[in-house]
């Protein structure tokens, strides 16, 4: 446990050199760690600089300036170890400032499990090019030749012993002045001391004791609160505002820029009320197809452009007459990012300049935004990153921010927008649809013929900055348009010995709602339709599926994780559908495989439910998963983010769906869009397999990806019922059952 | 503008509202207690869980009118990093929180919990705990926690 107080976020946000003060909510006025925009780094804040990074105060403590940004995920305390290890000094005398525009250097956003194997690896770079100088230095000074010389605890020290230097004093105050150098030589692992270890998060004490200052918290002096109300309809412009409608709310302010409709005032609840109290008329407006629809619709197109993604032999093989071959549709559904918290920001915009608060995953993105739809010049902005309630890629915190920035402009004062519950699941960017269709062919060896994908996905649209705001789309602010769906066309193909295969993918010009990047973009449903397709290939020949996967690996790290899995199932191979399965519960167990973006992370996960015959409901009662991510840097730390890949992820296969009408999104609360509860929440084994000698991966989205296909492929040993159709409704299942059985 | 008495934290306050139907949630958001979260407004997920005479309630259901005279903790009155409630201590060990909006809700369910059913079972923590949505998925350490908190395994 750690409850030093040198580890709280306010002593590390106040490494930085950052102090004016203003009031958080209510009394908690010595909270300070920000200011306007004006202020900036005096040094530069390129990528490739080492002074980008690292700080070295006279007292010879380190500010760690980091581009990435911890959203829960825990580079709060990793990047750091990475840093600390690289530089050689204790991590408690390194501080660390994240996401600010005018202190931290652009390491794009926090997306696509980044983190650590890139922003991490750039920090750990820079930290070796630093210790490389540092030594170079101190073999001057002390006239030792550098090959004798190391870094421990902030000094440079003989390694034959004696007197060191420390990094302060070698460095007298200036700065490193030197470009990232990818040649500096990096520690070996297995000296690592701080890499490796399990040290615990630096915001969880605050968290848990209810003083993290979060994003929704966060407040001004002068600071007013702010609501946007949307549209009726997606698309819909404004017709006609009431004001006495809100003649008794007293200091509320109503504010239109053509269709975008806001409150501010300085009383949070009086706003919400008045909110509630306003009477408008919306055009009538129904740009929505059908949901049922959507599938076929995606089918029709219009497409951009047909891809081919990847594609090796025939193009028609020859299929032996032994052969079985099958062809199967797997859906996935929109769904939301439904962040616990709705989206929040402040903005303080002034005739000068802009400052704006957010949870964004991507402040340096977001100031690009925020200066383009403001016409200011981009070193006016500054953009300050604070945490927010979990999101899991782009949701409604840019929206949020927009909100906020047209608000404050309009009011002459700051204001804070967050969003209402029904903002949130209404209009936050969803993750996209994805049609996968897949056929192929297995001889009875289990030797892999032929495999088709196709896939029918919404583009993401080259060149575009960045998603259409709402906000400014009403407004009538241009924006450059089009859709950002993330990398969703990765694993589509199998990651088994197969001579003859291809991957198309169709892109979409358009989706229905608005699309972004939620956790592993497309990999889920990729991953859920290859490798339910592979146990369909299997049950066709009447293999063992963990079997037949083993037998079509041939990557030494893939067929571990595997193994590992296998082992941790105690699973005993036999072809599915289990024999026996005529009982009031039916169950079953699964298991699918993963090669991240085919370049990244290897895991293997292993699924047993239980399903209720009666009620169709899937018990999902223990997952295993064998994980490698190369390095470990804080086995916790990817251990808590496996987990949270499972869980969350098991919640998005049994549950969600977005669903709408012809005008508008119609889950907009926690019981029209269920997601899982504590008590459908499996036990859960991992095992970490631990490759110092590999770079590391990221942790944060991998294990999500086959969790929908593990747990599809034992509701089918259990049931005999493939499932292709996400979410896994009891509805759903029940229904398929009972086809079955007729 | 009215006065409403009531206990928080320890201290008696005497806090003003425009009407009685102000959520508790906002009250104690503006006196600078922003521990207690605003989810969902509904009373769907949880976030804005208090305990009121040691019941968990959740704040944005309770108006302001319902609380007067009452007693109301929150996730600051329950401890502090330096002198953590067990509830908080096991959630720190555990590293529960990822993202931690929820963790509040979690931790004052729990309390309540406690308050009732001192060694609950894992499977009355987890029944209870079922109101309290969690997004990013700490729930297994959650449970691990407020085990370990009651004095159960950990």
């Amino acid at each position: 446990m750690n409850l030093d107080p040198r580890f709280s976020r306010r002593t590390l946000l106040q490494g930085g050199a950052l102090s004016i003060g203003f009031a958080w909510f209510g009394a908690k006025p010595d909270r300070a760690h920000a200011q306007g925009a004006a202020a900036s780094a005096d040094r530069t804040l390129s990528p490739e600089a080492v002074d980008a990074y690292f700080v070295i105060d006279a007292d010879g403590s380190v500010t760690l300036y980091c581009g990435k940004v911890d959203l829960g995920q825990g580079l709060r305390i990793a990047i750091p170890q990475m840093a600390a290890e690289e530089l050689g000094i204790g991590i408690d005398r390194i501080s660390f400032v994240e996401g600010d525009t005018a202190t931290t250097p652009d390491q794009g956003p926090t997306a696509g499990s980044t983190g650590i194997q890139r922003g991490g690896v750039q920090v750990r770079q820079a930290a070796a090019t630093a210790r490389k100088a540092l030594i170079e230095m101190a073999a001057q000074k002390l006239n030792v030749p550098s090959a004798e010389l190391a870094t421990a605890d902030g000094m440079v020290r003989p390694k034959a012993g004696g007197n060191g230097i420390s990094f302060a004093e070698l460095l007298a105050g200036k700065r490193f002045d030197l470009k990232l150098d990818p040649k500096a030589p990096l520690k070996d692992p297995k000296d690592y001391t701080i890499v490796g270890k399990p040290l615990p998060r630096p915001d969880v004490p605050a968290k848990s004791t209810g003083t993290h200052i979060y994003m929704q918290d966060f407040a001004l002096p002068g600071m007013l609160h702010g609501r946007v109300i949307r549209p009726s309809s997606i698309g819909a412009s404004l017709v006609s505002v009431d004001e006495s409608s809100i003649k008794d709310s007293a200091g509320v302010k109503l504010i239109r820029i053509k269709d975008f409709l806001g409150l501010v005032g300085e009383d949070e609840w009086t706003v919400i009320k008045a909110m509630r109290a306003l009477k408008c008329q919306w055009s009538a407006a129904t740009t929505l197809p059908p949901q049922a629809d959507v599938p076929s619709l995606m089918k029709a197109g219009p497409f951009t452009r047909d891809e081919k993604i990847s594609g090796t032999g025939e193009t028609s093989p020859a299929i032996t007459a032994d052969a079985r071959t099958v062809k199967a549709t797997y859906y996935w559904p929109m769904q939301s990012h439904a962040s616990m918290g709705p989206s929040c920001a402040v903005a303080d915009m002034r005739a000068d300049g802009a400052t704006v608060w957010t949870a964004s995953q991507a402040s340096h993105r977001l100031r690009g935004i925020v200066a383009r739809l403001f016409s200011l010049p981009a070193e006016k902005v500054r953009v300050i990153y604070l945490d927010g309630a979990g999101c899991y890629g782009m949701n409604g915190h840019d929206d949020a921010a927009a909100d906020a920035a047209l608000l404050s402009r309009a009011a002459g004062r700051p204001v804070r927008v967050q969003w209402m519950r029904e903002d949130e699941h209404g209009w936050d960017p969803k993750g996209p649809p994805q049609l996968l269709e897949i056929s192929g062919s297995i001889d009875a060896e289990g030797r892999i013929l032929d495999w088709r994908t196709e896939m029918w996905i919404p583009e993401a649209t080259r060149g575009l900055p960045n998603i259409p705001l709402l906000g400014p789309g009403d407004a009538g602010i241009a924006q450059p348009m089009g859709l950002s769906t993330g990398l969703i066309s990765q694993n589509g193909g199998p990651p088994y010995a197969a001579p003859n295969q291809s991957v198309v993918a169709h892109w979409l010009k358009d989706a229905p709602l608005r699309p972004s990047n939620l956790r592993a973009p497309g990999k889920i449903a990729n991953c859920f339709a290859v490798e339910s397709f592979f146990d369909e290939l299997a049950a066709a020949i009447g293999r063992d599926p963990a079997e037949l996967r083993l037998k079509g690996l041939s990557d030494p790290r893939g067929i571990e994780v595997l193994k590992r899995t296998i082992a941790l199932m105690k699973w005993q191979p036999r072809p599915s559908p289990a024999t026996e399965r005529s009982g009031p519960i039916m169950r079953g167990r699964g298991i699918a495989y993963i090669h991240y973006k085919f370049q990244e992370t290897y895991l293997a996960m292993g699924m047993e439910v239980a399903v209720e015959r009666a009620t169709g409901k899937i018990k999902v009662q223990r997952v295993a998963c064998a994980h490698d991510c190369g390095l470990i840097v804080n086995p916790d730390g990817v251990r808590s983010q496996v987990e949270g890949c499972i869980i969350q992820t098991l919640s998005r296969a049994m549950y969600e769906e977005v669903t709408f009408d012809r005008a508008r999104v119609t889950s907009t609360d926690w019981a029209s869009y269920p997601i899982l509860t504590m008590s459908e929440v499996p036990k859960i084994e991992i095992d970490l397999v631990s490759r110092p000698d590999q770079p590391p991966v990221g942790a944060g989205e991998a294990a999500t990806a086959p969790v929908a296909a593990a747990l599809a492929n034992a509701v089918f040993d259990a049931t005999g019922v493939r499932l292709r159709t996400v979410p896994f409704t009891p509805e759903r299942v029940k229904a398929a059952i009972e086809r079955r059985s007729t | 503008m009215a006065a409403y008495d009531l206990r928080i934290n320890g201290s008696a306050r005497s806090v003003e509202a425009t009407d009685s139907d102000k959520p508790l949630l906002y009250v104690l958001r503006g006196l600078g207690l922003t521990a207690t979260k605003f989810g969902c407004g509904l009373g769907q997920c949880g976030a804005c869980t208090v305990l009121l005479d040691g019941k968990s309630v959740r704040s944005c259901q309770t108006a302001i009118g319902e609380a007067r005279g009452k007693t109301v903790t929150t996730l600051e009155g329950l401890g502090t990093a330096a002198q953590p409630h067990p509830l908080q201590a096991a959630f720190i060990r555990e590293q529960v929180p990822q993202c931690g909006y929820c963790t509040n809700g979690m931790i004052m369910s729990a309390a309540g919990l406690l308050a009732r059913v001192p060694k609950p079972s894992e499977d009355q923590v987890r029944s209870e705990l079922d109101g309290n949505l969690c997004r990013c998925g700490s729930h297994v350490r959650v449970v691990k926690a407020v085990m370990a908190a009651s004095g159960q395994g950990g």
